[in-house]
């Protein structure tokens, strides 16, 4: 990335192409699952086609709840220890962040699509939706304050510290609600969602696997560069619509003082006309 | 650390006792609330006391959101934020402070809602040791919570809306495991053990109460 204030950053081609393979990668192995999961593999004994989910939906349980919530949670203690500190961290949490919480919402979707034939009802107080559904929430609560108008150090400081909380809530979570299913006298449903897999199944679930920690991947590659470009713009525009602004008056031919990029009030935004 | 732990849980508290909102406006409005779950519920008893734990909890999460936006309402005062982190106290001592304040009015709060509880409807308590130990434990647990977020969301514009958004999903381990061990503790019928619970409590306190410590100081330079 280039350091000019006014140069927009750019990634060498070699790193682009990268990104570029691991993009097809994704779609492609994605397609796989598709093809295998849908038409190749066989429908299960008990569970019928349903059994077609268990290639979706634990993959992509997987990448939301540990892949994602954990670089999150990683990369956000990196960037409040001193020595770690940089916005590498802050971007990438950031992004992990908000690609898993496409991802959660995927899981919980999936899952209440396999309970409702399987259950009876789209929602059951089941104690992995719930865990999962208050931390769709934590994960929500984090793009808010992502969203909070601030300069980069307090914004990563307050999202940094958001993250670690409900990283921190969410074994306690997990652990609270399975108690209080278990506790309370209930007949107690656990998603079964791993009969004796064998064969061109095994080798479905686990493509699912590979394909979408891929997909996962990408996006947050491509939302870390998202990032990278909206810091930009945000630490830029208003210099970019002064010099736009300039250009259309008379004194077009003076330059912009220097240094206009860190302070934004170096330079009045009307300058008054000399009579 | 402790010195400025007690300074700065005086000087809110001596706030608090010259003020008295969360006495004469926080506590009115959660016995309001006890009122209101009554209304929605209707007035027989049975599923009242069934329901009184998880009630009270309730009641207790919603006014600990009030009683933690008005701690930081304190500090909102024209550079108080940054007369605090001019005073050279102990981050760690602030956050202490501010979450042993908040926890003690929530503590005096408490008792009048259990005076509530019972009166209104009509609970029992089998257990007087565990309503304490465990009332204590989630007390706690929700104030160091709520004072880290609430030194999160302070000074911000959005303050009032942000502060319920992150802290009650937080909190909701703290309303579950609140609300079994009490309904162990008032010997409501099918209720488990409430050992485990408690220790879920203690847990969630010490954690926050940890995680406070080590990160207030980077979230005070944030405001």
């Amino acid at each position: 990335m280039s350091a000019g204030a006014a140069t927009v950053p750019r990634w060498s081609t070699r790193s682009t192409r990268v990104v570029r393979a691991l993009g097809a990668a994704s779609v492609l192995s994605v397609a796989a699952t598709v093809w295998l999961g849908l038409w190749v593999t066989p429908p299960d004994q008990t569970q019928g086609n349903l059994v077609r989910l268990v290639y979706v939906h634990p993959p992509i349980a997987w990448v939301a709840l540990y892949l994602a919530f954990g670089i999150a949670a990683v990369s956000s203690a990196l960037w409040l220890w001193p020595r770690t500190r940089s916005r590498f961290w802050d971007r990438l949490a950031a992004a992990s962040v908000e690609v898993g919480t496409v991802f959660t919402a995927l899981t919980l979707v999936t899952g209440s699509i396999w309970g409702r034939p399987t259950w009876g009802v789209w929602w059951a107080w089941d104690a992995r939706l719930t865990s999962t559904a208050l931390l769709l929430v934590l994960l929500l609560g984090y793009l808010a304050v992502r969203r909070i108008p601030a300069d980069a150090d307090a914004r990563a400081r307050r999202c940094a510290v958001v993250a670690l909380v409900s990283a921190v809530d969410v074994p306690i979570v997990h652990f609270s609600v399975n108690w209080w299913h278990t506790l309370h006298q209930q007949a107690v449903i656990t998603p079964d969602l791993s009969p004796t897999i064998h064969g061109a199944m095994a080798w479905t679930l686990l493509l699912g696997f590979v394909a979408f920690t891929l997909a996962f991947a990408w996006m947050l590659v491509v939302r870390y560069r998202v990032e990278v470009l909206a810091e930009h713009l945000e630490d830029n525009e208003l210099d970019v619509a002064l010099r736009e602004r300039r250009s259309e008056g008379p004194r077009a031919a003076e330059p912009l003082p220097t240094g206009a990029g860190a302070g934004h009030d170096t330079t009045p935004l009307v300058t008054t006309p000399t009579p | 650390m402790w010195r400025d732990t007690v300074l700065m849980a005086g000087k809110d508290l001596r706030i608090e006792l010259r003020s008295r909102v969360v006495l004469h406006q926080v506590a009115p409005v959660a016995a309001l609330l006890l009122v209101l779950f009554a209304f929605a519920l209707g007035p027989d008893r049975a599923p009242l006391v069934a329901a009184a734990p998880g009630l009270f909890w309730v009641a207790v999460l919603f006014a600990s959101v009030l009683a933690v936006q008005r701690s930081f309402a304190l500090e909102n005062a024209e550079g108080a934020r940054d007369a605090l982190r001019l005073s050279g106290l102990d981050p760690a001592g602030v956050f202490l402070g501010k979450t042993a304040a908040v926890a003690l009015q929530l503590v005096v709060l408490e008792v009048v809602l259990v005076a509530g509880v019972l009166l209104f409807y009509g609970s029992h308590i089998h257990s007087a040791g565990s309503i304490v130990v465990t009332g204590l434990a989630g007390t706690a647990g929700l104030a160091a919570a709520g004072t880290l977020y609430g030194a999160l969301s302070s000074g911000l514009r959005v303050r009032e809306t942000l502060l319920p958004f992150l802290f009650l999903p937080v909190a909701a381990p703290v309303l579950l495991a609140g609300t079994r061990a009490w309904q162990s503790a008032m010997g409501i019928a099918g209720s488990g053990p409430g050992a485990p619970w408690a220790r879920l409590l203690v847990v969630f306190a010490v954690v926050y109460l940890a995680l406070g410590v080590v990160v207030f100081g980077p979230l005070q330079e944030a405001q």
